[in-house]
């Protein structure tokens, strides 16, 4: 038989008929693997983070064999090196070249914003775990959800413990002078002193400052607490320097600085240090205390916040393919079923979207403990549904300035 | 007036340790003129070595020289086999080294993993000393008085001994000197050996300061560049001396003006290279 263009068409269209009654194109399509990007860094000085968050993510898909909603998942790991032109190269070649049905990661607030744009006109469904503030709220990207929190949510919480449970008047306030550190400590700052306490300092050592004698030096001899907004090994440094310098003021902090990755380390310096965070690995769940288990015995440690925010983004992930029958192609309705996700359980404990993408769940007061002759971030209070605008109202806190160096304003200064 | 006491402390301390730092580069780039962009890589080497001699149950001040001397190799390694094939490329050999110090980064990212390692300072040092309600830290001043020690060490080997008038005469003339019969190639080994051994201590030695931890290479190489061109290449004294300038820069810059912390510390290398190229106390190149 001679093929010709017409009789190929024919043929095709009848392929195509046949194969729609018998469901034949959808089982093809079920076939066709679920292509996953991850962002992550791996090189360089934030690599730390990263490699925690692959730990994390291994550690879910080993738990669901690949598998999620019916489909099989395979995921396609790029190294950012915690730079920003590179997360954008990255997230490129993963979107036009590998073809991602979504995006995991990236780390830092600053790579994020880097491809938020990109993001946007490729309309790629993108899990994020990076803070920046803004990419759910005055700037929401309609294609980013985050589960994990922003930089200031989980430390409006311990402005309000501080303030309320421990009776703290006057704190001080010291975190890397980039958005992170600042959204950190403005969350802590805003809603400790609307609830009568006082930020009487506010330091922003460099990023790569070598040594904080300066500042440690600096701190006034009368400060109910020192409350630190430092990431990565900073919040490690800066607390051994405090105690060598010999002071004793109560550490307050944000989620990093005794970050379960680092306790272990930190000897008795860190201990009694009072942190805020929507995640600890001594959280009583089940789901956790699998988790737990399976990174300690696949690396040897326990799972802190960065590998608990990718196994987090697999659950939301699992969640909306099963609420779409595993299509993810329909970019659209995927994206719906991502923003509605409700789990009554998760790492995290319960936890839902608002309206801009981002999580309202559990967050928790920590307080470093020896427990087993290891160090332990024990749970001392559980603030539920916590969400970014605390309880503020979404419309006002979004009408104020993006949390900043200089936002809100720190009117209690001392000099 | 405590304000002024801690901080002028403060800055006599970390100039100490910067003069650790920066000694060795001074040596490097001053006699041999290799700018060795590989020093802070090769200070952060030092601090993850000693890191792992005192796992293993070393003494604190034999896991120091311990690391030294392992640093020091790296730094031979280096020198015979890579440097030695530039001769007098400046350009070829601040990329070769400052690929080396991303490979190295690279490395003890493997080896070492991202997260933070401790190192502790010896028991009976760790206490703070406390004076008039003045606390500070002891270790810090054994630090300055370790980087005392290393300089006048230093000084006695350069100017007061047969290899110290040796090693100044392969760098003003090789050729001359190759001529005398002194072993310029084998002199400029031991250079590089002692340069490398010098930033691999001070890392040991900054380590109950710093820690170890991925960028504390990227974080001290600068402080060693500004210390290197604000004292003069070449010179000891003005390694010495830069050191505990950049030292007072630093702790005073941030103090009295927080917000210019970096600006109070680069400004005046910016200044002291327009105006004094060769620095404080560099020689003058013929």
């Amino acid at each position: 038989m001679k093929l010709d263009r017409r009789t190929a068409i024919k043929g095709a269209l009848a392929a195509g008929v046949g194969s729609q009654i018998l469901k034949v194109p959808a089982a093809a399509a079920q076939a066709v693997p679920i292509q996953v990007g991850f962002l992550t860094v791996k090189t360089g000085p934030l690599a730390s983070g990263g490699i925690q968050m692959e730990q994390g993510l291994t550690a879910f898909f080993k738990e669901r064999n690949h598998m999620l909603g019916g489909r099989k998942v395979e995921v396609h790991t790029a190294d950012t090196a915690g730079n920003p032109a590179q997360t954008r190269t990255k997230t490129q070649e993963l979107v036009e070249r590998i073809k991602v049905n979504c995006l995991i990661g990236p780390l830092a607030a600053f790579e994020a914003l880097a491809i938020d744009d990109y993001i946007r006109s490729s309309q790629t469904p993108i899990l994020t775990v990076a803070g920046a503030e803004d990419m759910t709220q005055r700037k929401a990207n309609p294609w980013l959800v985050r589960p994990s929190s922003t930089s200031a949510q989980p430390s409006h919480p311990v402005g309000d413990y501080a303030a309320k449970d421990l009776k703290m008047k006057r704190v001080a306030c010291i975190a890397d002078d980039f958005a992170f550190g600042h959204e950190n400590v403005a969350g802590f700052q805003r809603v400790f002193e609307d609830a009568g306490g006082k930020v009487v300092q506010k330091l922003w050592p460099p990023l790569n400052a070598p040594d904080y004698a300066t500042y440690i030096s600096q701190l006034k001899p009368d400060l109910d607490g020192v409350y630190t907004g430092h990431a990565g090994s900073n919040g490690f440094k800066f607390i051994k320097q405090l105690r060598e310098y010999g002071n004793t003021a109560q550490i307050l902090g944000g989620f990093t600085p005794v970050d379960e990755s680092l306790l272990q380390q930190m000897g008795d310096d860190a201990l009694g240090a009072i942190t805020g965070n929507w995640y600890s690995a001594q959280l009583d769940n089940p789901i956790n205390k699998r988790f737990v288990a399976a990174i300690q015995k696949d690396y040897k440690v326990d799972p802190g916040v960065y590998a608990a925010e990718t196994y987090l983004c697999g659950e939301v992930l699992e969640q909306a393919l099963k609420d779409v029958g595993g299509k993810i192609e329909d970019k659209n309705a995927f994206m719906k079923a991502l923003k509605s996700v409700k789990l009554k359980e998760s790492l995290r404990g319960p936890m839902h979207f608002d309206e801009y993408g981002n999580v309202v769940g559990n967050n928790y007061i920590r307080k470093v403990e020896r427990k087993g002759g290891k160090l332990v971030n024990a749970v001392v209070k559980t603030y539920p549904d916590v969400s970014q605008f605390w309880t503020y109202k979404p419309e006002e806190f979004l009408k104020q300035p993006v949390y900043s160096r200089d936002y809100p304003p720190a009117k209690n200064l001392e000099q | 007036m405590q304000f002024w006491i801690i901080q002028t402390l403060n800055s006599v301390a970390f100039g100490g340790l910067l003069f650790l730092l920066s000694s060795g580069f001074s040596l490097i780039f001053g006699l041999m003129r290799i700018p060795n962009l590989a020093h802070g890589a090769f200070f952060m080497l030092g601090a993850y070595f000693g890191y792992t001699l005192l796992s293993l149950k070393f003494n604190f001040w034999i896991a120091a020289i311990g690391a030294g001397l392992g640093v020091g190799l790296v730094g031979i390694i280096l020198e015979r086999f890579v440097l030695r094939q530039l001769p007098g490329n400046a350009q070829g050999q601040v990329l070769v080294t400052l690929g080396l110090s991303f490979i190295v980064a690279d490395l003890c990212l493997l080896i070492w993993t991202g997260d933070p390692m401790p190192l502790p300072a010896p028991q009976e040092l760790r206490p703070p000393l406390r004076y008039f309600g003045l606390a500070f830290p002891t270790y810090r001043l054994v630090v300055l008085g370790l980087a005392l020690v290393a300089a006048v060490g230093l000084y006695f080997l350069m100017e007061r001994t047969r290899i110290g008038a040796m090693i100044r005469a392969g760098v003003d003339d090789p050729e001359m000197a190759r001529g005398v019969g002194i072993p310029v190639s084998r002199l400029f080994t031991t250079v590089f050996l002692l340069g490398a051994a010098l930033a691999g201590m001070g890392g040991v030695l900054g380590g109950p300061i710093l820690n170890a931890y991925p960028g504390l290479d990227a974080d001290m190489l600068p402080l060693a560049l500004i210390v290197v061109i604000l004292g003069g290449a070449g010179s000891l004294l003005g390694a010495f001396v830069g050191s505990f300038i950049v030292g007072f820069l630093y702790n005073f810059g941030i103090a009295l003006v927080p917000d210019l912390a970096y600006f109070v510390l680069f400004l005046p290398m910016v200044l002291v290279l327009m105006f004094l190229p060769q620095g404080l106390f560099g020689r003058v190149q013929l």
